[in-house]
């Protein structure tokens, strides 16, 4: 099978106009005579269901948590980039797009990024008519703040809270529609299969994580905003129920999955402590702004961060990179503590740590105006690490934060199995190999807002859907087989717990596909992994029934998709012998230890494609063609 | 990775509300939490505790949580009797057990209120609070067609409260704490947050008659100014916000 991108022809500005007119249009009429399910109620799903609904399409909306408001868009932090140029310094359209597609390492589509750029600046607006209160200046407009891999202010921000306020927006325009009857909202449903019936997405299998029932829904196409997959890495930024199971299932059903090994690690966060530990946070990288980060010049130093005087410190960011100093984007500023921790100039108990120093920053602006800025995330740290980064410097870590890959999609968002579309995190599109900060939250609401009402509409149109409903033989066939895998999972009554293998799980992943990865570990990780899987279908304890809340259940079923899917990133890994963005492979560097790209032999993405259980996929390419920006070393010097 | 030091653990005695389903009959039961290191959160004592249960083959204490961070509302308990624990400003998921001494006893409840039903053990049905904000919780505008974002300018102290209003993560504890089971703080947070904000100003009376018709109607109690919500929340929403949303209610029955 050809990968079809489906990018319209034309220069790239007009792209994007030229398509939208080109989509089939459904009348008016007729939308509320197609049903559409959307997974997930993150700000991509959030802002999806709410948009169909209004374009008057019917509309069933599922998600994990009780309420569509807990989804882990919630816990963004830094911001939302857009092109609007407030701040006169510089920025544009055409900017945005190119910080963006170079911050990917050149590992995603130009067209893409161009409209996610164009877009960005709707968002805003759409997002301050909805009562989205945005930091202001004392003038009233819109405040702006810089972030990592960009020179100019184009970050938009509520506090350290961004993405809770701009999900509390779509949350809220979901809830209008729910309130007007336009979507029907199930809450704690985990979306365990997809039904293809003749080659089309036409339904989904839920488990009601209450009564433990199996639910089937059909209808004539399926949106997947399911977020990505960093928990396959036990410890990671992401919430404790983010998963891969629905994208995963997707997979299996024959849609791509594509670059599973770009995930990001995310510089700033708080240090591992101990064995116990459930989940990693993230200090906002607009802490990067004011915060210097710095480690002591001589190794195996153990003194207390006053005791170090200013000319023993190595701000090691700003002398290696002058340009952007502290600013570089994530999967550098990540590689760098960790050389430096390599080279045990790591600080606190652990060693696996550097200092975010806000001393200068203090000095220079007042503790008012920092507090003002970070007070939040001050707070929040405090009460983790019980230290006040008013007085001693924070102590970060990388931790995995978020996954560039997911679900193969063309253009129209729409992944390989026609009906089946993807936004959001869960889909691959526009971050390549690494993102940049306050990227995220952009990508979600222009998936949602945006672009999918257009391409879902032509679809629909043209499509021709038969009738189906729940009682057609694919949804008793999928249902069975989910109830199947259930059934085993509770009957093996091993001796040991889902959690226990889950870490483990991790920590392979952390060690042999993390920052920085090479072949003989990648293949070493493969074996252990399979190992590892192994054991957990002979020896894992689920405990309980399954027609219960049983959540140690609800965590086995992630765990047993995590640990294939797990294989599956390795492979890829090992697949692509070049560096780029976040997938470093040790063998593949430039002199001054940058990631070292081959244009020639993997400018492409990777798509890989299911062929069944314990066979290895088959990967498909989809070259990468630039016509409006020239492939470079990325420099931040 | 290095085991947490000896000297920092702590041992504690449980005492957690268990319930199998809403309907059936609820009661207290014990466990031994041992090996509890202080730079544990309250939740990762509780999967320690959870890990030992599963081992000796029974249920383990269900309790809601996703972000762990502290913003995404899903957790919380009443713990001793405080909603969200002793710590003041503070969700579940962010206290920490340095705030617990050795040998301590410690009661586990689920939020209590007529409007949250158990589901199971710790976990409650907090879709009412859901109801409230469908009821009028947001600014009724369709996606598109929406005017240039410094078309509306706000000042600064303005955006500042209503951020300081629109912080609130939803989670229930003003609910729990309040002796009437009342959840004024949740909705006088939303109403005031477009009660502030131009955007709100349009829908402003219809917003609050709906929405505070909808928190009645639900089963929610009324204010008697005891402030346990505020004292008990975990971001610090400030009464207030009550206050506003009384205002613009009798602002709604008087002009209109």
């Amino acid at each position: 099978m050809k990968l079809d991108s489906k990018i319209p022809d034309g220069p790239l500005s007009e792209k994007w106009d030229r398509h939208r007119f080109e989509l089939k249009l459904v009348n008016p009429a007729n939308k509320k005579k197609f049903k559409i399910l959307v997974v997930g109620t993150g700000l991509a799903g959030a802002s999806t269901s709410a948009t169909l609904a209004e374009l008057g399409y019917e509309v069933e909306t599922f998600c994990i948590q009780d309420s569509p408001r807990r989804a882990h868009s919630i816990s963004a932090q830094g911001g939302i980039n857009a092109a609007k140029n407030y701040q006169n310094d510089g920025d544009s359209i055409w900017r945005l797009f190119y910080d963006t597609i170079k911050g990917g390492d050149f590992r995603s589509r130009e067209a893409n990024v161009y409209r996610l750029a164009q877009v960005s600046n709707n968002i805003i607006d759409q997002c301050v008519a909805q009562g989205v209160p945005f930091a202001r200046e004392y003038s009233g407009m819109l405040a702006n703040r810089s972030f990592g891999g960009a020179q100019v202010s184009r970050t938009f921000y509520a506090r350290g809270q961004t993405g809770q306020q701009l999900l509390l927006g779509a949350y809220g325009a979901l809830s209008r529609q729910i309130a007007a009857g336009k979507v029907k909202l199930f809450t704690r449903r985990d979306m365990l299969d997809l039904v293809v019936i003749d080659g089309k997405a036409r339904g989904i299998i839920v488990r009601n994580l209450v009564s433990g029932d199996l639910e089937k829904y059909s209808a004539d196409a399926v949106v997947l905003a399911t977020g990505g997959y960093g928990n396959v890495f036990y410890l990671s930024t992401n919430a404790m129920a983010s998963n891969v199971s629905a994208a995963f299932a997707s997979y299996k059903k024959g849609a791509f999955f594509a670059n599973p090994c770009f995930t990001q690690i995310h510089p700033t966060c708080i240090p591992v402590k101990g064995t116990y530990q459930s989940k990693l946070t993230l200090m906002s990288e607009s802490l990067r702004n004011d915060g210097r980060v710095w480690v002591p010049k001589t190794p195996g130093d153990k003194r207390l961060p006053g005791q170090i005087s200013e000319s023993e410190r190595d701000y090691y960011l700003e002398n290696k990179y002058p340009g952007f100093g502290n600013l570089v984007p994530r999967d550098v500023a990540s590689r760098n503590a960790k050389n430096q921790c390599d080279m045990d100039k790591g600080v606190g108990d652990t060693q696996l740590a550097v200092y975010l120093d806000f001393e200068d920053a203090i000095k220079r602006s007042g503790q008012d105006v920092i507090g003002k800025k970070y007070g939040n995330l001050f707070k929040m740290y405090e009460k983790i690490t019980a230290d006040n980064p008013y007085e001693t410097p924070m102590k970060i870590y990388p931790a995995v934060h978020y996954t560039m890959g997911g679900l193969w999609v063309d253009y129209n968002l729409m992944s390989t199995i026609p009906g089946l579309f993807v936004l959001g995190e869960a889909n691959f599109s526009d971050h390549g190999s690494n993102r940049l900060g306050a990227s995220a939250l952009m990508q979600g609401l222009a998936d949602g807002y945006f672009i999918i009402p257009y391409t879902i509409g032509s679809y629909l149109a043209e499509a021709p859907l038969g009738k189906i409903d729940e009682d057609h033989k694919e949804f008793s066939l999928s249902s069975l087989e989910v109830e199947t895998r259930i059934k085993k999972l509770i009957s093996i009554e091993g001796g040991r717990t889902v959690d226990s293998f889950h870490r483990e799980l991790g920590r392979i992943l952390w060690e042999y596909c993390g920052m920085s990865r090479n072949n003989s570990g990648l293949k070493k990780a493969k074996k252990l992994i399979r190992d590892l899987r192994v054991e957990y279908w002979e020896n894992v304890l689920v405990g309980g029934s399954e027609k219960d809340f049983n959540q140690s259940l609800e965590r086995a079923w992630r765990v047993a998709d995590f640990l294939e899917f797990g294989e599956l990133m390795v492979i890829d890994a090992l697949e692509r012998q070049e560096s780029c963005g976040g997938h470093f492979n040790e063998k593949y560097q430039t002199d001054t230890h940058e990631a070292l790209r081959d244009d020639k032999h993997f400018c492409h993405v990777s798509a890989g494609e299911f062929r069944g259980d314990n066979r290895k996929p088959k990967f498909h390419k989809e070259p990468l063609t630039f016509e409006n920006v020239k492939l470079t070393q990325r420099s931040y010097k | 990775m290095k085991q947490a030091n000896g000297d920092k653990c702590i041992k504690l005695k449980l005492k957690v509300w268990r319930q199998k389903t809403q309907g059936s009959k609820g009661r207290f039961e014990s466990f031994k939490a041992e090996n509890i290191s202080k730079d544990m959160s309250f939740l990762e004592m509780l999967d320690v505790v959870n890990e030992k249960i599963i081992l000796s083959g029974k249920p383990p204490i269900a309790f809601d949580h996703d972000c762990r961070e502290g913003i995404c509302g899903s957790c919380g308990a009443m713990v001793n009797g405080r909603a969200h624990g002793p710590e003041k400003g503070t969700t579940l998921c962010q206290l920490h057990m340095r705030h617990f001494s050795d040998g301590d006893t410690v009661v586990i409840e689920p939020w209590r209120s007529r409007a949250f039903k158990v589901v199971k053990d710790l976990v409650v049905d907090r879709s009412a609070l859901d109801k409230i904000i469908q009821a009028g919780g947001y600014v009724s505008v369709n996606t598109g067609g929406v005017p240039d974002g410094n078309a509306i300018p706000v000042p600064q102290e303005i955006a500042e409260k209503a951020m300081d209003a629109a912080e609130c993560i939803g989670c229930g504890a003003c609910a729990a704490a309040c002796p009437n089971a009342s959840v004024m703080l949740f909705t006088g947070a939303k109403i005031s947050q477009f009660a502030l904000l131009p955007q709100g100003h349009p829908e402003a009376k219809k917003r609050v008659l709906a929405m505070v018709g909808k928190m009645d109607q639900l089963g929610f109690g009324n204010c008697t100014n005891e402030k346990e919500c505020a004292a008990e929340c975990p971001k610090e929403i400030s009464i207030i916000n009550i206050a506003r949303m009384n205002r613009e209610f009798l602002k709604s029955g008087l002009f209109s």
